[in-house]
């Protein structure tokens, strides 16, 4: 291309979308279909020389930073596959008579709620396969904010300067609770009414608010027929409005504070390494977020979740077991399952038994996560800005703290399931409770005590070979078979 | 341009191949449903379709696109000693009594608050006396779901029926169980014993912890069981709880047997049933 043919400030009409990279002799003469059509565009709007620069930005390449990725596109697919879903739901508790093809219900006296999801279930074709992506997807969405939480807590990444997005994130999982508890509430099968009802008598234990706080969420003394639109409208609208935002205050901070990375190539405080935004890092998310949905449809297709013909429609005078909630509710049940039966009355106010396992302890929990980030900097003395990430054994308090975190949380979602332990244990369910109570004490501080006491000796041992400059010992090396049938070292160019 | 080396052209036919079995994988799905329909078929077609598509994008991305390390600087989000902050602030310095009127317009927000109070509290009525009462009244026979009464000889030795409020079949909070233990075997306080005649004794099915219906009943040990968190209780002392979370017993309904063999209420249940609140002593 004729230097003269450039425009003044470098940027032709079409090339938003070419790299960056490479002097401008190595692109080709004829403008393809794609440059066309974004020329087009570009000459209208002028975009294509800032998204040239935002193309440009360097993200640091990591399989841990992935995790995060895969819970927005869990959330894609969520939304994608909930508004599916509302076209056939109806947010409606009013009885009607069951008619439909599953036989074992005919004539049954149902929510129109309930026969709507079974008419979704039973006579829409692909209807259960979208309900049952829907629902898996929940399942992963909240195992990948796990393990994104887990990988931001024990690398340090809350610290300085990204403690407020750290807080926009567990906002994010909240609200991410709030999603799964009404979904779950949604189809009005006996399980999902039973959800209801505890949620009803947690409420009922605040004191002196408790009865207003039910009253005014339910409608009413429970069960009432109102509440599934209002749990409709908080799923379908309320909760998914906060979340998209929510989402995208998360997304945009993290590109305007530019991601955390880890030592070696080259990382230091002051830089980013990795691979530009385009086209390295958007062809790796399309795939994943692609790999991802096709997992989940695989998964959702032929492993059954769910099944609301099962459980029959919600009464309130029928309970059954085994009864759990999705895994990512399965520690409040625990907690709920492991309370002590106290309910003291002081100064006339009763504290009814939920109180302290239903409100208390995951307040505190949610608490000490939230406000961690401020209590490392004021522990540690460090307000300074960290861009580099740490490994976990560099930070053996932190670690520790989080190991014991996880402890607790394991031990509550397997409380969650202790009539189910029971059986597969063949203990009676109270000494299995037993056991859990006692451990939920122990675990934690037999957690913290050990993965202390490892990652200290870890990092000793990083830093006695540091002073006396002894080397560590050589890292593994990796030796790949060539075509001839010779071996070489994979790090080295054949 | 460079001629594309044997590895560049294996790896577009890979991607190719792949893109090209997620194409035949979707119309394929198409065609399952268009045949009636089967809904593992149509998700292992979907699946691959999606997984084509994901596997093809990733090998492009690792063998065909430059994948070197790019470097690019950080800076600070703001100068230490920028006065930015302060200039914003400052900008609307030239109120006198500037304290007064931020104080007065928190004040203005604390109303607008309360009057804003007003939509929220409509959500529900208030909690008043619902909570301490259920639907049973003296008088009043009780009914199995058909609204029929419940007769005493429908429940043998060992037997346990779920009973309603006459009128209110299916009523949440008035949901009864009328057990019958063998003779002598209730240990109720005296004044509860003329409650449970000839060993029919009725309790509260909505459990004293979370409100569930405690529908579990191990009739040897004559416990009931909560299946949502384990809480028992035991028949023959009260319902009085002897395991997990729940603390108050199963409030007891006053009952008698007449004539025809019907049970009938003696008034309501002994104390408030179902989950506790704050004031339930209050009843």
């Amino acid at each position: 291309m004729a230097e003269g043919e450039r425009p003044v400030d470098g940027a032709r009409p079409g090339d938003a979308a070419m790299p960056a990279e490479g002097p401008a002799s190595d692109l080709p003469e004829r403008r393809t279909e794609l440059e066309r059509v974004l020329g087009w565009f570009d000459t209208r709007l002028g975009l294509a020389s800032t998204v040239r620069v935002a193309m440009r930005k360097v993200f640091p390449d990591h399989w841990s930073f992935l995790l995060g990725e895969i819970a927005l596109f869990a959330f894609i697919i969520l939304v994608a596959t909930g508004t599916y879903l509302t076209l056939f739901y109806t947010p409606d508790g009013r009885q009607v008579t069951y008619q439909g093809p599953y036989t074992i219900l005919q004539g049954a006296s149902v929510s129109a709620a309930y026969a709507s999801v079974m008419r979704l279930s039973f006579e829409v074709e692909a209807g259960l396969l979208m309900r049952q992506v829907h629902h898996w997807t929940a399942l992963v969405f909240f195992g990948a904010i796990a393990v994104h939480l887990a990988r931001v807590f024990f690398t340090g990444a809350f610290r300085k300067p990204r403690e407020v997005n750290y807080l926009v994130g567990i906002g994010l999982l909240l609200m991410a609770l709030g999603e799964g508890i009404t979904g779950y509430s949604l189809p009005d099968d006996l399980l999902s009414g039973t959800g209801l009802r505890i949620i009803d008598s947690v409420m009922l234990s605040v004191p002196f608010i408790g009865p207003w706080l039910a009253s005014l969420f339910f409608g009413g003394e429970f069960p009432t027929v109102g509440i599934l639109s209002r749990l409709f409208v908080f799923h379908v609208m309320l909760l998914p409005g906060l979340l998209i935002g929510g989402v995208a205050t998360h997304l945009a901070i993290l590109w305007l504070q530019k991601h955390t990375q880890y030592r070696g190539h080259g990382a230091r405080e002051d830089n980013v390494v990795g691979l530009p935004f385009w086209p390295g890092q958007v062809f790796r998310s399309t795939g994943l977020f692609f790999l991802t949905a096709a997992v989940i449809t695989l998964v959702a297709g032929l492993i059954q979740i769910n099944p609301v013909w099962l459980y029959g429609p919600y009464v309130p005078y029928v309970a059954t077991v085994p009864a759990q909630p999705d895994w990512y509710v399965g520690w409040l049940e625990g907690a709920l399952r492991l309370g002590l039966p106290i309910e003291p009355t002081i100064l006339g106010v009763t504290i009814p038994s939920p109180f302290v396992p239903g409100v208390l302890i995951p307040g505190i929990l949610v608490g000490a996560l939230a406000l961690w980030p401020f209590l490392e900097a004021r522990l540690t003395h460090d307000h300074a800005e960290h861009n580099l990430l740490d490994p976990p054994w560099r930070t053996p308090i932190r670690t520790a703290t989080g190991a014991a975190g996880v402890a607790v949380f394991l031990v509550l979602t397997l409380a969650g399931g202790n009539d189910v332990l029971a059986v597969m244990l063949d203990l009676p369910v109270e000494t299995v409770t037993m056991i859990f109570r006692f451990l939920l004490v122990l675990a934690p501080v037999v957690t913290w005590l050990v993965v202390y006491r490892m990652a200290r000796d870890v990092r000793d041992g990083h830093e006695r070979r540091a002073r006396t400059g002894t080397k560590p010992e050589p890292p593994a090396v990796l030796l790949v078979r060539g075509p001839g049938g010779g071996f070489r070292d994979a790090e080295q160019e054949p | 341009m460079n001629h594309p080396s044997p590895d560049t052209r294996r790896a577009e036919r890979r991607i190719a191949l792949s893109f090209g079995v997620s194409m035949v994988s979707g119309f394929a799905l198409l065609g399952v449903y268009l045949a009636g329909g089967q809904t593992q078929v149509e998700a292992v077609l979907l699946a691959i379709s999606l997984g084509g598509i994901g596997a093809g994008i990733i090998v492009w991305s690792q063998r065909l696109l430059p994948n070197d390390l790019h470097v690019e600087p950080r800076h600070p989000a703001a100068d230490p000693a920028s006065t930015a902050v302060r200039d914003i602030v400052a900008e609307e310095r030239a109120i006198t009594r500037r304290s007064l009127l931020i104080r007065a317009l928190g004040g203005a927000f604390a109303g607008l608050a309360a009057a804003l109070a007003i939509p929220v509290l409509s959500l529900g009525p208030a909690p008043g006396r619902s909570l301490f009462q259920t639907p049973w009244r003296r008088g009043l026979r009780m009914v199995g779901l058909d609204g029929q009464p419940i007769k005493a000889s429908d429940v043998p030795v060992g037997g346990i029926v779920t009973g309603f409020p006459e009128g209110v079949p299916g009523s949440a909070d008035g949901q009864t169980l009328l057990i019958r233990v063998g003779p002598g075997l209730l240990r109720l306080a005296a004044d509860r014993m003329a409650w449970a005649p000839d060993g029919y004794v009725a309790y509260s099915k909505l459990c004293t912890h979370a409100g569930c219906p405690v529908g579990l009943y191990r009739s040897v040990e004559h416990r009931l069981i909560c299946p949502c968190h384990q809480s028992t209780f035991d028949v023959l002392d009260g319902a009085q709880p002897v395991f997990g979370p729940a603390s108050r017993p199963l409030p007891q309904l006053p009952i008698r047997i007449e004539a025809d063999g019907t049970i009938v209420a003696l008034g309501d249940f002994t104390d408030t049933v179902g989950p506790g609140f704050w004031n339930m002593h209050d009843g």
